[in-house]
């Protein structure tokens, strides 16, 4: 994991005077809330329906067991005993109060964490693969570009005010989990014909109101060409991207208006005046950042443990959640564990105080110290040797933290929403809850099999809906609370975006919705197709037709 | 008059502003005193500028950018770069433009809507002016160059970024 030096304590202290004296004029009344806002807003601060809410970067989703540790004292201390993962793989809390904030960002700092940057219209926090260095289909590990890509970025004078917010997610594994082709900037790995990495790198990306995907700027830049190929689109982003209407300022919006081609001539006349020997970067840089991600001491197993063999045999709860939440990891012997904080009756994202020190203790004992946020809202332990996976299993358990129900129905994406969001203009939690409910037995989810439900309260689309093979929108309806389904969104390397399957739901038909589109897709299901694929084979007519079918 | 902060220091400014483009005549009123005129002014009045004996200089709006000035900038003295709103931050660009792409060695001047808590990031982006809002406190404004000790990133004050220098 990235360590700071005295560079990045400096910054950031720096940072926290600013920011505490910034609080202090505000408190005062010698800055308007006009002035603080973008200022708060660059330090995580909104000022939600009930209370301000922070959010917590988690730079590229990783967590060591003293962050998680800290985190849980603030909780205890600094809010109502729990916080949230949110789908940046960031960490918000919901109940701090205002004056306590800077203190809050002291003790952050103590840990090397703070919240720059994960709000306001500025480039928000990296993302990448939760699998990044362990997963089994890798062309190399993106951390250490995701590390040069968090310092690029951090306190970027050029860009503090850009047209609108900016995502980058970088995607190394084969199997992409990071949603790169719905960001501002999406950047793939990828090797050249003389057998060199560099990237392929894709703009104009986003969900929202207008959800994209990204085209290709560049097939292939060279690694050290990475910041100033980032440096030249955002120039131009800066430059011309839309100021006039806050639904139009997304650099998906510029890069349709201008279309791809022109948009890449600007891009490449800002690099020819970017293109200095001082902005490139250099292997000294590269091997600096990437020593923090060196794989730690794995122990050499050559075989398949014999007691992972004979516990899956004769423990079927063990066996079920093994079969959901295990995934293979590149190291023979070990396995990568994803903790599902998708509880029914429990918001997804949320986790308390407790949990967070339980799984602090759990990355100590079983997985080097480290857990990784996923975008999908659930926690990462991603070197766990396999003879040890009944162990942790048990201890999850006794948390109530070993759902089983990784990537299946009930594993739902959700925003805060109404109640919490002041945007939102419907809730969303008890949507989620309602569902889980309905699909209560596990066995049957697993039956199922592989389904993405998004759920999002507003149209800004926090809960990625555009992208849930089933997605689910709040919509206000003459003051009423109503729901828009659509159907065949994926966030993965085929990424597409879900079409509306007609009229919107109330609150309570959802859980049937939801049971009829699920028969639908078990009547035509063919052999190991997934909900998504017999999608894409049959159509959205056949859902459609059975779910506004009129009752006899 | 508003207040000037020009390299680190709170100095009397010795330029005027004006703010809208008028017609040539202006410049028989204002009379020998040094002038930042609107990008407009200044390209359709070049004949009266070149035989005007004050000293001349422009300003861009947010949305204008330096390709759009037809002489060689170094020979301007003065080039301002306006904020409409401190959350318009295209002027940022414009700025670092001029001093990476043009070379522009000249005086780089903030106007507008120039608060104590952009300046810091405005200096990093070769502006070495800053005409404060009126309601600024420049003793405040003035700490402001010490916000940070240093960036990541190459900037026009720091062209060498963190990486090569750690």
């Amino acid at each position: 994991m990235y360590q700071y030096d005295n560079y990045d304590h400096k910054m950031l202290e720096d940072r926290i005077s600013q920011f505490r004296d910034q609080t202090n004029r505000y408190i005062s009344g010698d800055l308007s809330e006009a002035e603080f806002l973008p200022l708060r807003l660059q330090n995580g601060l909104y000022v939600q329906r009930l209370a301000p809410m922070l959010r917590i970067a988690v730079p590229y989703g990783m967590l060591s067991s003293v962050q998680l540790k800290k985190l849980a004292h603030i909780a205890r201390y600094f809010d109502k005993g729990y916080a949230h993962f949110t789908t940046r793989q960031n960490i918000q809390f919901n109940w701090p109060d205002l004056e306590d904030v800077p203190d809050i960002l002291s003790h952050l700092a103590e840990v090397e964490m703070h919240a720059i940057q994960t709000s306001g219209n500025c480039i928000r926090n990296t993302t990448t693969d939760q699998f990044a260095g362990v997963a089994r289909e890798e062309l190399e590990d993106t951390r250490a570009y995701c590390e040069i890509i968090r310092q690029w970025s951090t306190f970027h004078p050029e860009f503090a005010y850009l047209p609108r917010k900016f995502k980058i997610a970088v995607c190394g594994t084969k199997i992409d989990q990071a949603a790169t082709q719905v960001h501002d900037i999406g950047i793939y790995l990828k090797k050249n014909e003389t057998g060199e990495t560099g990237f392929r790198i894709l703009a104009g990306g986003g969900l929202g109101r207008t959800p994209v995907i990204g085209q290709e700027v560049f097939d292939f830049v060279n690694k050290e060409d990475l910041l100033i190929a980032l440096e030249s689109i955002l120039r131009v982003y800066n430059r011309e991207g839309r100021r006039d209407n806050k639904y139009k300022a997304r650099i998906k919006i510029l890069v349709k208006a201008t279309g791809i081609e022109a948009f890449r001539e600007k891009v490449l006349e800002e690099w020819q005046s970017l293109d200095t020997a001082e902005m490139k970067l250099n292997q000294a840089e590269f091997d600096r950042c990437a020593q923090f991600f060196i794989p730690p001491a794995y122990k050499k197993f050559d075989t398949a443990s014999p007691t992972l063999e004979a516990s899956l045999k004769s423990n079927a709860l063990f066996a079920s959640w093994y079969q959901q939440n295990v995934n293979a990891h590149k190291v023979s012997g070990y396995s990568i564990v994803t903790v599902c904080f998708k509880e029914t009756g429990v918001a997804p994202g949320d986790v308390t105080d407790a949990q967070l020190e339980k799984l602090a203790e759990l990355a100590d004992e079983y997985s080097f110290g480290e857990v990784r946020v996923s975008h999908d809202q659930n926690v990462v332990l991603a070197d766990v040797r396999q003879d040890q996976l009944l162990e942790l299993w048990s201890a999850l358990k006794s948390n109530a933290l070993a759902s089983a129900n990784l990537n299946l129905l009930s594993d739902i994406i959700c925003c805060p929403g109404g109640d919490f969001c002041a945007l939102a203009n419907a809730k969303s939690i008890p949507i989620a809850e309602s569902i889980q409910r309905k699909f209560a037995d596990i066995k049957q989810q697993q039956a199922i099999g592989e389904l993405s439900v998004n759920i999002s309260g507003c149209m800004n689309a926090c809960g990625h809906h555009h992208v849930g093979n089933i997605g689910i929108l709040g919509v206000d309806k003459k003051g009423a609370e109503f729901y828009q389904v659509s159907l065949g969104g994926s966030s993965r390397n085929e990424a597409s975006l879900g079409k509306i399957i007609g009229p919107a739901f109330a609150q309570d038909e959802i859980p049937g919705v939801i049971e009829k589109l699920v028969n639908v897709y078990k009547a035509h299901k063919k052999q190991e197709e997934k909900f998504i694929d017999t999608y894409n084979r049959i159509g959205i007519e056949p859902f459609k037709e059975k779910v506004y079918v009129k009752a006899d | 008059m508003s207040k000037l902060i020009k390299d680190k220091v709170l100095v009397a400014d010795a330029w005027t502003l004006l703010k809208e483009s008028t017609g040539p005549e202006v410049l028989d009123v204002v009379r020998g005193k040094n002038l930042i005129v609107p990008l407009k002014f200044w390209l359709e009045n070049g004949a009266e500028i070149a035989l005007y004996e004050g000293a001349i200089g422009i300003w861009l709006d947010s949305n204008e950018t330096p390709g759009m000035i037809n002489s060689d900038l170094n020979e301007i003295p003065v080039i301002a770069l306006n904020f409409p709103s401190f959350t318009d931050g295209r002027s940022y660009s414009s700025a670092r433009q001029l001093r990476n792409v043009y070379s522009y060695r000249g005086e780089l001047r903030a106007i507008g809507d120039i608060l104590r808590d952009q300046i810091y990031y405005l200096s990093q982006c070769g502006f070495n002016s800053f005409s404060l809002r009126h309601d600024q406190d420049p003793e405040l404004c003035l700490q402001a160059f010490e916000d940070f000790t240093t960036n990541y990133q190459a900037t026009v004050s720091q062209p060498t970024p963190l990486f090569r220098r750690r």
